[in-house]
Parts: C-alpha cells; structure tokens; sequence
C-alpha cells in the first residue's frame, strides 16, 4: 500500500518579466507506507521543491497527488493545513524554532492549532515523553539559544511528532550538523520508523545517510531517474 | 472567525515571548492615549473655569454711562458725564419691560474700614439702592441687606463681603456692629454670601456695598462730579476739592455725621447698572433703555446719545471664543502625540514583521490555517490596545490630577477624550498589528518562512 503516490507532478516559478523557471517537470514516485525512504540528487535539482509539496508547504503546478489513496491535488487551504497539522511532521534544515521560548513550549506549539479535541495535560504529558524519547529529559526549560544545533533539531522533531502523524518529511534534517550528530539524529529516526511505524521521506546529500533509508530516490534536473527506486538496503 | 480561550492564550505567549517589543508598542499607546487626555482635560477644565465664572459674573448685566466727554479729542472714559439722574433709573424699572431691576452707581474713594483696633482697605467700594442684590445676583447669608428706606435717608449702613468680614471679625458675627469708613461711624448690617475669585482672579468677596445716597452725600471724598454739578468740568475732582483732605474744622462725632447732610441739588449719579429678565433679552433692554433715556434726555433724531449702554456679551464672546480656540489648540497638539504615538506604534509593528512572517510560515507549517492566524495576531493586538488603553487611561488622569494639584490648573474629565484616544490607538495598533498577519496568512507556508 502506497501512503504517497505522486503522478507526473511539475513545478514551475514564475519570475517577474515573464521569466520561467521549470524546476520539476513531471515526477512520478510512490512512497510505501512505514519506510524510511531517501531522496538524493544534485544542488538545485529540486529535491527542497519536491518535499515541500509532499509536505503541504507549497502547490504544485500541475499533475496529481495521493495521500493515502486519496486524492490531495486540490485542497482548500484550510483542508491542507488541517493535513500538516494530523496526518504529517515536517522537519526543516534549519530548525525553525521559536526564539525566546522553551523546548517544550516549541513542542507544543502545534497543539495550539489541534482540530480534535484536545487534553491539554495529556498532551504535555506526551510533549515532554517525546523530549525524554529524544534524549531532551533535562533541557526541556531551554530556549533554544541555549541549545546546540543537534539539540535543536531534536526539539523539532519531537514537535514534528507532537500531533502523532503517520509520515515525517525532513528536508536534510542533518544538513547543519556534524558526522556524530548526524549518526544520532537518523538512528533517531530508524528508531521512530522502527517503533511507531512512521514513513519517513528525507532528502540528503550524504551518501552515508542512505544507508539509513529502505530506499534511496534519485532526482536529476526535475525528473525521478530511470528505475527510480534502488533497494539500497541489499544494494550496499 | 472564532476567538477561543487558546487563542487568547497563544497570543500572551507570543506577547510574553517578545517583551521588548510588547512593551515599546504599549509604550506608544499609553503615551497616546495618555497625552490626550490630559491635554484634553486640562482644556475643558480651563473651559469650564470660564464658563463658570461667567455666569457667576451675572452675564444679563447691563451698564448704562452718562456718554465719555472727549477733551480735545481725548477721551476721559465713559461715566465722566453727569446726564444720568436716579429719576432715569426708576423711569427704566417702572418703563423697560426686559429690564428686571436696576440701581444707580456713585463711584466711590479708597475707603479703609476700622472696627476696634483692626483696619483694612477692601479691593472695591460699591454703591446702589436696595436692588443692588437683585440686579448682581448677590445674596446676604448674614444679616439684612439695606432697605430702600435706608437708601432714602442716606443711612450709614453697609453690606460687607465675606473676606473683610473674615478680616475684620474673625470668628463673631460682624452684623449690627459699628465700624468706620473714612471716619464716618457705619453700622454693619449684612455679610454678602461668599463667591468665587472672577476671570482676573479677584477675590470678589473684598468688598463693601453702601446705600449710593450715601454714598454720594457723606462718603465721596469731593461729593463726585454726579452731586455738584451738572456741567462738565475741565479738572479732576481731586483737583477742585483737595480743600477736603485739609482738615479746617475738628472731626465730627458721629451724631453730626448722622444729621448732616449735603444739599441735594441734581440727583446725578455716575452710572445704572441693570439686569435684563434674562441673558436672552440683553438686546431688547438695551434698546428699551435707549429708546427711553432719548426720550427722557431730550435727543432728537439723527443726534447722539449722551450715554452709553454696554454689556458684557461682547466680552463673553471673546472669552468664550478664546477659550475653544485653547481648547482647540491643545486638542491639536493632543492629536499630534497621538500621530506620534500611532507612529511608534506602526513602526515597532512592521519592523517586526520578517521575524513575524517567518513565525506565521511556521506556525501554517504545523497545522495553522490562515484564520487563525489572523485571530491570533488580532487578540495579540487587541490585548496590547486594551492593555496599554488602561495604563494610558490610568496615566492620563493621574498626569491631569499631578498638574492640577501643582500647577492650580483646574481639570475636568473629559469621556470625550478617552472615547477618541481610545479608538484612535486602538484602531492604529489593530491595523498594524493585524496588517503583517493578513499579509502572511496569504502566503504558501514555504514562502512565509523564507520571508527576507
Ligand atoms: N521561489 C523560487 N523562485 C524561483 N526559483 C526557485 C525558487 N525556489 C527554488 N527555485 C529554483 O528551483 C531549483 C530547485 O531548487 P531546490 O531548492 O528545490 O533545490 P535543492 O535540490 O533542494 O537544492 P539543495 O540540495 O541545494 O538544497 C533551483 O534552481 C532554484 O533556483
Ligand atoms: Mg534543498
């Protein structure tokens, strides 16, 4: 069963003066559900264009988006935001916390835009098991500015995992960090895939990384290569 | 769009998070709000001062003066004619229908009073008849006024006011005792109720009011150009009665005082002063009046008159339209500090706008739709006007009642002015506190939180 099925999705800007950009021009993947899959290609290849219309943060200019079998192409905005905030987590090269405000207080902050009802004690429970979970027990007071950049970026995912939804993007989660903890970070995210079940698409430069993901995409200039998909697992 | 309790809630977590600028916004808005209001009070309560000593001036009174004698065309001011009688003054009460009740006025000297061992020089000696009270608005809280009998037989009988009461006196009760004016023996036989400073700040109640035949036939230090003569004279009157301040026979005692009297040859006095019904019939007095002293007086058509009436609506003009055109002026320059505030106000607002924009990506980003953004941002703004709309209240008036207290400046409080500064701000901090919001609820997520 496939959570996401892009059908030949493109993405052009338009410039001022009339100028166009194509930067996707018609790719077509899927994405099974519970997999960590990678997605790898050039600087300027499109891959943040990409992750961000899977994530709901952008539109698409043309073709067709599945979510879990359902079709999400033409959404209201309300609908789409209603989607980022249940059923996806995204996770941002840099961060994108709120300054001046604490760890947890960055966690919950999804909360705050919640549908269903909502138990706020319940969900500061779960808030700050999540922080626990990602090794942030005794930093859950600190503001962001006093925290280091792999710490940081476990505040965000925790709040990426805060509503429970069933697929986390991370758009080159480990981009600004370290070899260590870049180690850290995707054994975090095995570990979540591995526990919780969730899919997990992430774009990365590093080769190395790939060999977290059950599948590595590759894109160049706009377009998923031929054979789209290797098993990186048995290839490596 | 609906504003929960969680977002109320977001919204003093955003205001919190960003003290700073939270409290610069305030700041703007209090000092706004602050501003007018005081400005404003201060104007009203300086409006309201007038206004009141306006009317505690009795603004129907009408001054009739014999007409100004030019000496080489140089005016020696109205009331140094002698064409007015006390004969006109009656002929106006029995015959002027928007006339209330009127008195004949003989100027008075420097008078200095003396009861026991104390002195004191009052600021004003008045004179009139009976109706004197009636035409000023003035009553006696203690004691009697004079009588019009008194004022038939030139009784030396005297109102005093308040303040030489207090001089005076003291504590006892100065009515039915003896004083002396200018060594003349009075009896004192009321004390004026007490009234409020006037426009130039006079104490109004430094006074003293004797019958105007008394006036005129024992106290005028000359007898006035009004009792001796009934043509103009070329000197002053301390000129041609100085003999007066030589003391040629011994003092007399009081019964001479008492029984002697100057001989009445024309019941001149130096002017009328007239109350109309009421402040509306001031012009229909007015020409009554004239009408009736050219007819009286002999002018005929086309000739001038030999008096002049005047009264005080022009003068109430002018303080009435200088006191709107303060009160107008201190509005402006309160609308300024509000431009002012309003500006600081914007500004800390748009300039947090690339760190807000990127806050509002982030928050679309984890589920938040663009109508709660724009909630959200417009609690924020709402609690920063409302918060910072009591503070400003609260240090406008505390600033009105400072300066008050110090300065002696009467305030008034104005709704007025907390209604217009209040929405004033308000509606400044909501528009562009609100104004980043709706601009970046408008926008993808993505492009939101790459805002530059
Ligand atoms: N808002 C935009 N307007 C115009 N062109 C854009 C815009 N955003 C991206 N592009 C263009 O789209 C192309 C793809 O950009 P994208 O950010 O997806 O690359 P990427 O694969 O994520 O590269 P990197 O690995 O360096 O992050 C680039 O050539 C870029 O110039
Ligand atoms: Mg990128």
């Amino acid at each position: 069963m496939n959570v996401i099925e892009l059908k030949n999705i493109t993405k052009t800007y338009h410039l001022g003066g009339g100028e166009e950009v194509p930067v996707l021009r018609g790719v077509t993947c899927s994405v099974e559900r519970g997999k960590v899959v990678a997605l790898m290609g050039a600087s300027g290849s499109g891959k943040s264009t990409l992750m961000n219309i899977l994530g709901f943060l952008d539109d698409p200019s043309g073709g067709e988006y599945f979510l879990d079998g359902q079709d999400v192409t033409h959404l209201t905005s309300s609908e789409r935001a209603d989607i980022r905030g249940s059923r996806i987590g995204f996770v941002f090269q840099n961060f994108n916390l709120l300054p001046r405000t604490s760890a947890l207080h960055n966690v919950m902050m999804p909360l705050e835009y919640r549908r269903s009802a909502c138990d706020r004690k319940a969900a500061k429970l779960y808030a700050c098991e999540l922080l626990e979970r990602l090794g942030l027990g005794d930093r859950m007071n600190h503001h962001p500015s006093q925290l280091s950049g792999g710490q940081q970026q476990r505040v965000a995912i925790a709040r990426a995992l805060v509503n429970r939804p069933s697929i986390l993007f991370a758009d080159e989660p480990t981009g600004n960090l370290d070899s260590v903890t870049t180690v850290e970070i995707l054994e975090m995210f095995r570990r979540l895939n591995r526990e919780d079940g969730i899919t997990i698409v992430l774009v990365t430069h590093d080769e190395e990384v790939c060999g977290y993901a059950d599948r590595t995409i590759h894109i160049r200039d706009g377009l998923v290569m031929d054979g789209g998909f290797s098993e990186s697992k048995g290839v490596q | 769009m609906r504003i929960s309790f969680q977002s109320v809630y977001t919204a003093f977590n955003a205001l919190r998070r960003n003290l700073m600028r939270t409290f610069l916004t305030m700041l703007g808005i209090v000092i706004g709000i602050a501003a007018v209001i005081t400005m404003m009070e201060i104007g009203n309560g300086a409006a309201k001062q007038i206004a009141e000593k306006i009317s505690n001036m009795g603004s129907n009174i009408l001054m009739v003066f014999p007409y100004a004698i030019e000496k080489a065309g140089v005016s020696t001011g109205a009331g140094t004619g002698v064409t007015l009688t006390s004969e006109d003054c009656e002929a106006i009460i029995r015959e002027c229908p928007s006339v209330r009740s009127a008195t004949p006025v003989v100027r008075g000297t420097d008078i200095q009073i003396v009861y026991g061992n104390k002195n004191w020089s009052p600021q004003r000696v008045e004179s009139g008849s009976e109706m004197y009270f009636d035409v000023n608005e003035w009553t006696v809280s203690d004691g009697e006024p004079f009588s019009a009998r008194d004022v038939a037989v030139s009784a030396c009988v005297c109102v005093i006011g308040k303040t030489v009461a207090d001089e005076l006196f003291g504590d006892e009760s100065p009515v039915g005792s003896q004083v002396r004016l200018n060594n003349v023996i009075f009896t004192v036989c009321g004390v004026l109720s007490p009234k409020g400073a006037n426009l130039m700040g006079m104490d109004q109640n430094d006074n003293i009011v004797i019958p105007w035949t008394t006036m005129r036939n024992r106290l005028s230090r000359s007898g006035g150009t009004a009792s001796t003569s009934s043509v103009s004279t070329e000197y002053s009157r301390g000129d041609v009665y100085s003999l007066s301040e030589v003391e040629l026979y011994p003092a007399r005692d009081a019964s001479q005082t008492e029984n002697y009297l100057m001989p009445i040859r024309f019941n001149n006095i130096n002017a009328i002063s007239a109350s109309a019904v009421s402040a509306d019939a001031i012009e229909s007095a007015t020409s009554e009046i004239a009408e009736l002293l050219r007819l009286r007086h002999r002018i005929k058509s086309g000739a001038e008159d030999d008096f002049e009436i005047r009264d005080m609506s022009e003068l109430l003009s002018t303080l009435t339209s200088t006191t709107e055109l303060m009160t107008g002026l201190l509005l402006v320059v309160a609308l300024i500090s509000l431009v002012v505030g309003g500006v600081g106000i914007m500004n800390i607002m748009l300039v947090s706008v690339t760190e807000r924009t990127r806050e509002i990506g982030l928050r679309m980003a984890v589920g938040a739709r663009s109508s709660d953004i724009l909630v959200q941002f417009l609690v924020e703004s709402l609690i920063l006007c409302l918060l910072g709309g009591i503070f400003g209240i609260l240090c406008g008036r505390a600033a009105s009642e400072i300066i008050s207290s110090v300065n002696g400046w009467p305030v008034s409080p104005s709704f007025f002015a907390v209604v217009l500064s209040a929405l004033v701000s308000a509606s400044i901090g909501i528009v562009f506190g609100f104004y980043p919001a709706w601009r970046a609820s408008r926008l993808n997520p993505i492009d939101a939180l790459h805002y530059e």
